[in-house]
């Protein structure tokens, strides 16, 4: 019994100590006071002044269209990569698998000053471009090592069997080994397309002046100072990925694995 | 044979790899060994004096606070968050994914922005000290400071302990668990010489886990530290952005490099059973 209270009181602390940023984000984003101390009365002006801010828009308009292209490309490139690597000698396949997980494995900092250093010895200005880049070196890694184990896994004789039944290869392809691996290619998306929403360290470097993501704003605002508009725009983004999780983990729940 | 030609098919992506991983961390290798302008190919000469630099006292302290710093705060993830894995491992079938979910969902917000709430719960007005004096206890006046650098990573990167420990724990077969205390074993000893063993991968990889962004972090010593506490990230970026020095920048990228990778050659040395187990993005 002793035991169980226990558990439980250690329990809530540890919850209260990963929550109690969060909510206090959420309270404020309400507040009418700009002091961070004290609450003002209840206001909606924040999420107001948010949509207001073409700086913000700005912002958010980056981070959705890089998400977006960076995880379709990066889909569309790790797969076919890792479809290929599947097929390759034990040699080759542990090299491009080494070299491939180097980025993975790299802190952020690293991967984001040595693309930055790259893009300005081949003198490409950074921007819009130069992020986009940066935002799929990093993702393929993951969706081929997500694409792997499921080719893996495949029974081999399937695909061979299409073949000899008279399918063409890119027929065997399209109706047996792109469907029998789409869980892979479908969590490999997924991984793809958070990374980049969540991404701070190596867009900073490779963004330049002139384009900026949500990250690289709320860095530089929360630098310069504190403005509620940052309470709210954390409050909502916050939801949005709240929203999605959970529709993803609804779908996941019928035993596919948890991403997380 | 005819599969191997399949192989090919890679062939644009291995391209893709030599120009955008292969090349970037040469040229950083290359400018750390090499001194001049860095705009100009025929000026730059071989010299080791950015390596010299990083020997300079003050820089030194800070690499040695960035591995001391990111140590203690993987210890402190280690022993909030192995508790808390059991807990989790221990708890029944239908609980368990909600308290996971529960652990998951603060990674969704904005590692930024949850850095940033630190910032306004910890300044001297803030809540945690309005609560404090509310309490009747002293003020906590730890940002800007290492302490608030350490909280923030302890509070950012424990998640990461508590998963792969949890993953690890919830595989162990219950049988040989109730065979320990069938032979004799108390709780104690059972959980020294059999739970505790059997989870060391998972330790393993949460070590990894939390040290490594801990150690490369410049975020969080840059909000909460207020510039008091300037780890190796700092340096570097400061090196990259602001001081133009890209090959002291560029040697302090490669220390980096290679204090996380023998970290990692010791963890694996730990780590005897095979890879994988437990370990999940």
């Amino acid at each position: 019994m002793m035991q169980k209270a226990i558990k439980r009181i250690y329990m809530s602390i540890v919850f209260l100590f990963l929550y109690a940023p969060i909510i206090v984000l959420i309270v404020f984003s309400f507040n009418k006071s700009k002091s961070r101390g004290q609450w003002g009365g209840f206001t909606f002006d924040w999420y107001i002044d948010l949509f207001k801010d073409r700086q913000i828009r700005e912002a958010l308009y980056f981070t959705i269209l890089i998400a977006v292209i960076s995880t379709l490309v990066s889909t569309i490139v790790g797969t076919i990569a890792a479809l290929g690597i599947s097929n390759m000698t034990k040699l080759g396949r542990t090299i491009v698998l080494n070299i491939n997980s180097l980025p993975v494995l790299n802190p952020d900092i690293v991967t984001g000053v040595a693309l930055m250093t790259l893009f300005i010895s081949m003198r490409i200005e950074l921007g819009f471009v130069t992020m986009l880049i940066a935002h799929i070196v990093f993702s393929i890694p993951y969706v081929i090592l997500a694409v792997l184990p499921k080719l893996r896994q495949m029974n081999k004789h399937t695909a061979e069997a299409a073949l000899d039944l008279g399918a063409t290869p890119a027929y065997a392809m399209r109706k047996v080994i792109i469907p029998e691996i789409m869980p892979g290619i479908i969590s490999g998306a997924l991984i793809a397309f958070t990374l980049s929403i969540d991404d701070f360290v190596i867009s900073f470097f490779t963004a330049g002046t002139s384009a900026t993501n949500l990250s690289i704003l709320i860095y530089s605002m929360a630098k310069r100072g504190v403005k509620p508009t940052i309470n709210a725009l954390s409050t909502l983004m916050f939801l949005v990925v709240l929203i999605l999780m959970i529709i993803i983990n609804k779908k996941n729940d019928k035993g596919e694995d948890i991403i997380i | 044979m005819q599969r191997r030609g399949r192989g090919r098919i890679a062939y644009p992506y291995t391209v893709w790899m030599a120009i955008f991983i292969v090349i970037p961390l040469f040229l950083i290798l290359f400018y750390s060994f090499t001194e001049g302008d860095i705009h100009n190919i025929k000026d730059l000469k071989f010299s080791l004096n950015s390596y010299k630099k990083v020997l300079e006292p003050i820089y030194l302290k800070v690499i040695g606070n960035s591995f001391v710093l990111a140590s203690i705060s993987t210890l402190i993830c280690l022993i909030i968050g192995y508790p808390v894995a059991m807990i989790i491992a221990n708890t029944d079938v239908k609980y368990r994914n909600l308290l996971l979910m529960l652990f998951i969902v603060p990674i969704w917000m904005n590692f930024l922005l949850r850095t940033y709430a630190w910032m306004s719960l910890l300044s001297p007005n803030g809540l945690v000290n309005r609560f404090l004096l509310w309490v009747g206890l002293p003020k906590l006046e730890i940002m800007p400071g290492k302490g608030a650098v350490l909280l923030g990573m302890v509070y950012n990167f424990l998640p990461f302990m508590i998963l792969p420990i949890y993953t690890v724990l919830s595989k162990i077969d219950k049988h040989v668990i109730e065979a320990a205390n069938d032979l004799g074993g108390n709780s104690v000893i059972t959980f020294m010489r059999v739970i505790l063993p059997l989870s060391i991968p998972g330790i393993v990889s949460g070590i990894t886990m939390v040290f490594l962004p801990a150690v490369s972090t410049f975020v969080i010593s840059g909000l909460l530290g207020g510039g008091k506490t300037p780890l190796i990230g700092d340096l570097i970026e400061q090196q990259f952005l602001s001081s133009r020095n890209w090959h002291f920048g560029s040697s302090l990228s490669i220390i980096l490099m290679v204090m996380i990778l023998i970290s990692m050659a010791v963890m694996s040395r730990i780590d005897n059973s095979p890879e994988e187990e437990g370990r999940k993005i």
